[in-house]
């Protein structure tokens, strides 16, 4: 396989709600090499967690099927995509709105797709009833820059303790 | 989960050791509604120290016990809530209704 992206993964397995945890930790791991702050990875986690349990509770409806994961490196983003072949959303705009949810009775939240809008930088829906569905999530890791400020601080730190010194 | 009850202030301390999703969401919600309606505390505090992760089946867990507890007329608190869990609770609004404090850094 010859990717054009810098790094790339692919992951498939059963939609059994213990391979959530498998699933966000594969992804943290891969998304390591960008170097992320904790709280990056932390989102990241969270969102591929949203969205694996959305494809097993509502597009498998807790139906053996397969769960997706493609993971893109490219710059200093990553990009997820989930999918699976299950029943597919009705209304997407609906299924995104905060607070709705089409399994009250389970104790959902509905906040699955509004966590994964506001911890990652993009998201997309793609859903074909009685197909599937496919979500893609960007994230930018921020690089710490080291202005030439920063520098001048700490040379002048260093030249301050040798003069202390002499 | 590690229980502990407090006979003399009618108070129920949850501590959650180990990580919520939807996979986990469903024994700790079990063992939890078991403990309170055992003890029927007047006061409920979910410790979150132990907690790495979460993420909104942690929403339905805290919601679904609150609700239980106010019909028993006892209140909810949140405590050592990690910065990452207090994003999603603040999001779903949970720390308007039950007073939250944050785990402080090591």
């Amino acid at each position: 396989m010859k990717s054009i992206y810098e790094n790339e993964m692919k992951l498939e397995f059963i939609s059994k709600s213990n391979n959530e945890a498998f699933a966000r930790i594969s992804v943290a791991a891969f998304a390591a090499q960008l170097d992320p702050t904790v709280e990056e990875i932390s989102d990241i986690k969270t969102s591929v967690s949203e969205a694996v349990t959305n494809s097993i509770i509502h597009g498998y409806e807790d139906t053996e099927g397969i769960v997706k994961i493609i993971c893109k490196i490219i710059g200093n983003s990553i990009i997820i995509e989930i999918s699976d072949t299950g029943k597919g959303i009705e209304n997407i705009e609906e299924a995104k709105k905060p607070l709705y949810t089409s399994k009250p009775n389970l104790e959902r939240s509905g906040m699955g797709f509004t966590i994964m809008e506001s911890f990652m930088d993009e998201m997309k829906i793609e859903s074909i009833l009685g197909i599937g569905t496919k979500v893609t999530m960007k994230k930018l890791i921020k690089k710490e820059e080291i202005t030439d400020e920063d520098i001048s601080k700490v040379l002048s730190q260093i030249g301050q303790k040798e003069s202390n010194e002499n | 989960m590690n229980v502990n009850y407090e006979q003399k202030n009618k108070l129920l301390l949850l501590e959650i050791t180990e990580e919520i999703d939807h996979h986990t969401s469903e024994k700790i919600r079990r063992r939890a509604d078991n403990e309170i309606t055992r003890y029927m505390p007047r006061k409920v505090i979910f410790d979150f120290s132990n907690v790495t992760f979460m993420d909104s089946a942690g929403i339905g867990v805290v919601l679904g016990r609150y609700k239980m507890i106010k019909m028993l007329g006892g209140t909810l608190e949140l405590k050592n809530v990690s910065l990452n869990l207090k994003k999603i609770f603040e999001m779903s609004g949970i720390t308007k209704i039950c007073p939250t404090t944050i785990k402080q850094a090591i």
